[in-house]
């Protein structure tokens, strides 16, 4: 299909013919990544800046390689190393990196919109790569294909996410796509973790992870950040995990095969038992590999979008 | 003695002359002028008089932010908004907490625009706004202060605010409260509910005005002392404004054209110049605003006109200032509610003249013989586009930027003399 998009902003933007779309692209690069030889060639020449303006890793880490595996050129910028230090706007600071011409900016901001804001005034893509507790598209695509390389069908699964809602762009991605996909979602945390009006959301909301995770297909666990304490959202840490840390015990209330995740990076025994994280139901690993292929996926469709897909390399 | 008439014109709906004579007004008259001989004669071309406006709530920035706004351009803005009398807020830089900023204020107002509009300072409530401790209050009335209000940063501290209210009576002052409890407001940036949800942008409730709303009754009941709260926003504040006004509580309040216009929806795809304070709310915010001030439980209509740079709202919309520049659109849009039946047109001239008039003390025009000659001629029809050359003030932040705004102030006069005209 020819890629109509410039810019991957948030799930919503894309339609259901275009999730699976990634997904299939997605599958042909994992066989890439399984080769001996993992470069294929089909972005030589394209440039690709990762602007992030928030620490990350593992984000950072997967645009990076991806670019990379589909030989185009890729450039960093972390906040630390820009002129946002010095008091420049992001305005400015991203005119200034457009007018080196690169292909695409990856974006990584700790505000809302950001990135919406830095595509509204380029001309080249524009491709979230997390922004303040807004969206962030890429980890639900690539939780998304996780599953997908699992289940076929995701109609009648029942998703649960865990944690802290009301501050997880992850979240807030995720909900978007699994509801379109066709899961049931359920919410668990404490209120002052869940998001006002969580009601008008398409989940089901719980503060018992007992009932929550009743029949469970799947289950997502987000990463607690540990300030939430200090801004009076909890009493105190251990609290948090005695009713909230996933273990084995919640796990054997699941439907039988239930899959564990976690966008990382974990606090083990406050969000997840670390048996559990490292256990044969757990998809963390895959999460993270599946993370370099969509990531390539989505290089190649905002990048050569308009090339047809017989281009891509043959297996 | 000179006399004026402004022939052709309509005034609630009859259509005659408006003999002036020096600077008041002697009367309104149907049909045609008869001998005009010893009149200077003005063709009010078929627009409606409505009288000069009052807008209790401005930020002219003036001094240290003239960049977004001086005292001369939000001057020219009010004249050709429709207002003749402002009252500017004391969050300049330095404060207006001292009888020195007061005066420059004045001066640089009657050096630019000695005819008007004029300015009547707010002086601020606590020394450099800060909540601490009170700013020299009895110096800045001396200096020319008409009110004071910590707008913008609320005042905290509920025995400080006591004493505020205590003092300022004993100088016959208003206070002007910023209903906001500055904790459940937090780093909010929008209204607390589904679209905040939804952007992943933190909500501010609207708890916190009606808390801050509830301790100023309460407090303005206790003392017997008036408050007049600012630019309110929440349908919950209403109805305790409504019960304080049952209890002959002596609270007055305003709302501003954006929150009986526009909702919390302005704010999707992150827009900047739907970004304010308090937050637009919900739709049945906006409709219990409009009841409430169809009912008289809502005092008037004020600007809160808060003018700021272009490059200052292109930002992420967490970084954006809060402010909608307000002094260009008001009327159009509150014209825009009585061609919806919200109100009547008699009832724009009460709630933009005569009661800011009566509450803060200002000479407002009724067309009554001995009335300040201060009116607007209004053509209602007038169509005209919000854009940066259409807009007087240098602020060009308001969410109707690019749209068709439907009646315009055509001409303004002050004390009989023409200060404004797009004749």
């Amino acid at each position: 299909m020819n890629w109509k998009h410039k810019d991957l902003l948030d799930i919503e933007s894309l339609s259901d013919h275009e999730i699976r779309h990634i997904f299939s692209t997605s599958s042909r690069f994992i066989e890439i990544n399984s080769r001996s030889i993992k470069k294929v060639p089909i972005l030589k020449g394209k440039s690709v800046v990762l602007f992030f303006a928030e620490p990350s890793t593992r984000t950072k880490t997967s645009f990076d390689m991806a670019a990379k595996r589909l030989s185009a050129d890729s450039f960093s910028l972390a906040t630390s190393g820009s002129s946002l230090k010095k008091g420049e706007s992001l305005k400015d600071t991203v005119l200034t990196l457009e007018a080196m011409k690169p292909d695409a900016i990856v974006i990584r901001h700790s505000l809302s919109g950001s990135a919406a804001f830095v595509a509204e005034h380029l001309q080249c893509s524009v491709i979230n790569a997390g922004d303040g507790w807004h969206a962030h598209p890429t980890q639900a695509l690539l939780d998304g294909f996780t599953l997908n390389r699992i289940w076929e069908d995701f109609s009648g699964k029942t998703i649960l996410i865990l944690g802290d809602i009301a501050h997880s762009r992850v979240a807030r991605s995720d909900i978007k796509l699994f509801s379109r996909l066709g899961c049931t979602v359920r919410i668990c945390a404490p209120r002052t973790l869940l998001p006002a009006r969580a009601e008008t959301w398409p989940v089901k909301v719980f503060n018992d992870l007992n009932q929550a995770c009743r029949e469970v297909d799947a289950i997502i666990s987000l990463r607690l950040q540990l300030e939430r304490q200090k801004a009076g959202l909890l009493p105190d840490i251990r609290e948090y995990a005695a009713r909230f840390c996933l273990s084995r015990r919640h796990v054997e209330l699941a439907a039988p095969g239930v899959k564990i995740m976690h966008p990382g990076p974990m606090n083990r025994g406050i969000e997840i038992a670390s048996d559990l994280a490292d256990s044969r139901d757990s998809l963390i690993l895959d999460q993270v590999e599946s993370g370099v292929a969509v990531r390539m996926a989505l290089l190649y469709l905002y990048l050569a979008g308009s090339k047809t897909e017989q281009e891509l390399p043959e297996g | 003695m000179a006399r004026m008439i402004i022939r052709n014109t309509v005034l609630n709906q009859k259509k005659g002359f408006l003999l002036l004579e020096d600077d008041r007004i002697m009367a309104f008259q149907e049909g045609e002028p008869g001998d005009s001989s010893s009149c200077k004669l003005y063709d009010g071309r078929g627009y409606h008089l409505l009288p000069s406006l009052i807008d209790v709530h401005v930020h002219l920035r003036e001094p240290g932010f003239e960049y977004k706004e001086d005292i001369n351009s939000g001057l020219k803005a009010a004249a050709g908004g429709g207002f003749g009398q402002v009252l500017a807020m004391a969050n300049t830089n330095p404060v207006n907490d001292n009888a020195s900023v007061t005066r420059l204020m004045l001066e640089k107002a009657s050096w630019h625009h000695p005819h008007g509009p004029f300015v009547h300072p707010v002086g601020a409530l606590t020394r450099n706004l800060e909540g601490k401790e009170l700013a020299p209050l009895a110096e800045l009335k001396e200096a020319g202060c008409r009110a004071f209000s910590n707008d913008g940063l609320p005042v905290r501290d509920n025995e400080l605010f006591r004493r505020a209210l205590e003092y300022a009576s004993d100088l016959e002052m208003v206070v002007i409260d910023h209903c906001e409890d500055p904790c459940l407001a937090g780093d909010g940036v929008m209204n607390e509910g589904k679209i905040s949800s939804y952007l992943g942008l933190k909500g501010i409730p609207d708890t916190a005005e009606t808390l801050q709303v509830a301790r100023d009754i309460l407090l303005a009941a206790q003392l017997d002392t008036p408050v007049h709260l600012a630019h309110i926003s929440s349908g919950k504040s209403v109805e305790l404004i409504a019960w304080a006004k049952q209890k002959s509580i002596p609270v007055t309040a305003e709302t501003c054209p954006h929150y009986l216009v526009w909702d919390e929806e302005q704010v999707q795809g992150y827009n900047t110049m739907a970004k304010v304070n308090p937050p637009l709310r919900t739709r049945q915010d906006t409709s219990a605003l409009q009841d409430a001030l169809r009912q008289g439980v809502i005092d008037i209509i004020a600007t809160d006109h808060a003018p700021h740079a272009d490059f200052e709202k292109q930002v992420p919309f967490a970084q954006a200032p809060n402010g909608i520049s307000g002094l260009d659109t008001a009327l159009s849009l509150c014209l825009g509610l009585v061609r919806k039946n919200v109100f009547e047109l008699k009832d724009l001239a009460r709630l933009m003249a005569s009661s800011p008039g009566k509450i803060f003390g200002l000479p407002a025009n009724s067309f009554q013989p001995g009335d300040p000659a201060d009116f607007i001629l209004v053509d209602p029809e007038h169509q005209w586009p919000v854009n940066a050359q259409t807009m007087l003030s240098k602020g060009k932040n308001t969410p109707c930027q690019g749209d068709m705004l439907q009646g315009r102030v055509m001409a303004h006069f002050m004390a009989g003399k023409e200060i404004f005209s797009r004749i």
